[in-house]
């Protein structure tokens, strides 16, 4: 599903990562941890396929449209609402009866109510909700995890528990997190960045 | 391209540069006859329309290693690319300046809009002093160099429209001297011309090569401090 | 092909839902152009020529587009939703087609209001001007939304923009005050034609690489 051979990726004079193997199977859950600063987010970019490795390779077999990926920041438009937000994602994701998929997410993530109302009304904790349905959305085989739990209350993050926890057949799962023991018993590999 | 020194094609092209320009300045100011309407000023052409042609050479050939970067995704295309643009930029400064000093000479006045040669040129550099903002400003990395090549090949089709925009713009009639029927120049002055032209082109490969090269083992000696560190 | 389309359409309804909740750049448009040609009225000394009003129409016209080309991509920046879309299955190219279109129609609707008042102001607008301006429209929000992109994607955003794009609107504006002053300008809206055809495609074609790595 994911190989990495060599990987290296620097932003001017900076070197982020550098090489990097990595092998991850389809079906796994790779957990990746380490401090602030030391390329999770960008590892997560690199598989994702919005940045390009300046050395080294990285191949991921399937394509973008099986791939979600959930990044800091919620990349939803603040002036639309959820519903709007999750009705183009649907549209340019190809997910077939979209609205049901939709409101099932939004009803599933505790949304329903305000789907209506604009993202920029939203608190961090909100908008991240909303960014965990629109990366649900089109049920993706390979799942690009950058700090999930961030922002999110304690109904919010049983809620992504219960989804990652729940069997997918062969989704693969990496997950960038600060929080490694809450995950322990559903990684199958780990992997820790200096 | 190897980076050790001496680097051979920049010595080579140099070395031809040297004796193409100096037997074509030679020739153009002593042994070529004068032209029958502008007279001994007229020389000046042999410097300046070979200048815009290395200019225009230069633009394409970073276009072309723009499309090649767009195409295979190689960083190094990126440098070449830039390395080109660069040179390119140099020629064009010296068309407008030379062009200036011809239309000085001709017409007694340093600019006039009635030049489409001149004014082209103008707005190429303006283009391309553009293309140099972009960089400054983007930070290094695959995107400013994916960025700069679809700038560069914008360029390259920009000269064209370009040209046939300032026609349009109805002035009167740069010294044609070469038209539909090919160079309406005497046999030895079409020679001189390309002489200069590929001393021109010559100076310009040298150039390429060696800022290339130079910025190759920049690149390389910061390598290697890291790998040391 | 009705996938590419449904994008595209997506995408531009998006875009002109989000001016129809902020109001705020095609206000802004409009209220510049006016204000430009007000402004020209007391450039142009007592006993210019019409022809030279003509031309100012064209400058009002490039730099109010400017101005609305400066928000084009903000919303995409900001939250960088721009990942989110380039990450969708769909082609990256119908990124640059919608965001064309809403421009386009911006800058239409700022026309609208600027020919007439060029009218009310200087002097009666020929066919072949709002022919001139409906072709230079299509070249404009091609060729601005392309760099947009661009300047989006750097440091320095608002000061690139402007550098980006007036060179190459110098044929536009050409072509344009050609068929404005021109007594056949027939040659002119050909070229128009010809320009805006030769930098759609070549702007559509490499859009994905823009903003991709």
């Amino acid at each position: 599903m994911i190989r990495a051979r060599g990987l290296e990726r620097r932003f001017g004079e900076k070197r982020v990562l550098e090489g990097l193997d990595l092998d991850v199977a389809a079906g796994e859950t790779l957990l990746v941890t380490g401090p602030n600063g030391a390329g999770k987010s960008t590892l997560l970019a690199l598989l994702a396929g919005l940045l390009a490795p300046t050395r080294g390779e990285v191949d991921v077999t399937v394509d973008r449209a099986e791939i979600g990926y959930l990044a800091h920041e919620p990349l939803v438009y603040r002036e639309l609402t959820p519903l709007e937000n999750l009705d183009l994602y649907g549209r340019l994701y190809r997910v077939g009866e979209r609205r049901e998929r939709i409101g099932m997410l939004l009803e599933r993530f505790g949304l329903w109510e305000a789907r209506h109302e604009r993202v920029s009304t939203f608190s961090r904790g909100t908008a991240q909700r909303l960014a965990l349905c629109r990366v649900l959305l089109h049920e993706p085989a390979l799942l690009l995890l950058d700090e999930p739990y961030s922002g999110l209350d304690a109904e919010a993050s049983v809620l992504v528990d219960e989804e990652l926890g729940a069997p997918k057949g062969s989704r693969t799962v990496v997950l960038a997190t600060h929080d490694p023991a809450r995950l322990e018993g559903l990684a199958t590999q780990r992997l820790a960045l200096a | 391209m190897s980076t050790s020194l001496p680097n051979r094609a920049g010595i080579v092209l140099g070395a031809a540069a040297l004796v193409l320009l100096s037997a074509g300045f030679a020739l153009a100011l002593f042994w070529v006859p004068s032209d029958a309407d502008q007279g001994f000023s007229q020389r000046i052409f042999y410097v300046h329309v070979p200048v815009a042609l290395t200019a225009y050479a230069s633009f394409v050939w970073g276009a072309w290693k723009a499309l090649r970067l767009l195409w295979t995704r190689e960083p190094s295309y990126d440098l070449e690319s830039y390395t080109a643009i660069h040179i390119g930029v140099i020629f064009g400064v010296l068309t407008l300046v030379t062009g200036s000093i011809w239309a000085r000479i001709s017409w007694g006045v340093w600019w006039s809009w009635g030049e489409r040669q001149l004014v082209l040129f103008l707005v190429l550099f303006l283009f391309y002093s553009a293309y140099f903002m972009l960089r400054y400003s983007t930070d290094p990395g695959p995107r400013r160099a994916g960025m700069s090549a679809v700038y560069a090949l914008f360029g390259v089709v920009l000269i064209p429209v370009s040209f046939l925009a300032i026609r349009l713009a109805e002035n009167f009639i740069h010294p044609v001297v070469f038209n539909s029927h090919g160079p309406q120049m005497a046999g030895s002055m079409f020679f001189v011309f390309c002489v200069c032209f590929a001393g021109m082109l010559a100076l310009a490969g040298a150039l390429y090569a060696n800022e290339l090269t130079g910025k190759r083992l920049d690149t390389r000696l910061r390598e290697l401090r890291e790998a040391l560190a | 092909m009705t996938q590419y389309v449904g994008d595209v359409a997506a995408l531009a309804r998006k875009d002109l839902l989000l001016e129809l909740r902020a109001r705020d750049t095609l206000p802004a448009m409009l209220l510049f152009v006016l204000s430009a040609l007000v402004v020209f009225h007391f450039a142009l000394p007592d006993g210019s020529s019409r022809l030279a009003a003509g031309g100012l129409l064209w400058v009002a016209i490039v730099f109010t587009a400017l101005l609305g080309l400066g928000r084009a991509f903000v919303a995409e920046r900001d939250q960088r939703v721009l990942d989110g879309l380039i990450l969708a299955p769909s082609d990256r190219s119908a990124i640059w087609l919608a965001k064309a279109v809403s421009v386009l129609a911006f800058l239409a609707a700022a026309e609208a209001i600027a020919l007439p008042a060029f009218g009310l102001f200087f002097a009666p607008v020929s066919r072949a001007t709002v022919a001139a301006v409906v072709l230079a429209d299509l070249g404009i929000a091609a060729v601005g939304t392309l760099f947009s992109a661009m300047a989006a994607a750097s440091r320095a955003r608002e000061l690139l923009l402007p550098l980006l794009f007036l060179p190459p609107m110098i044929p536009l504006v050409i072509g344009g005050v050609g068929a404005t002053v021109a007594e056949a300008p027939a040659r002119y809206l050909g070229f128009l034609a010809a320009y805006d055809a030769l930098f759609a495609i070549l702007c559509w074609a490499s859009f994905e690489y823009v903003v991709t790595e």
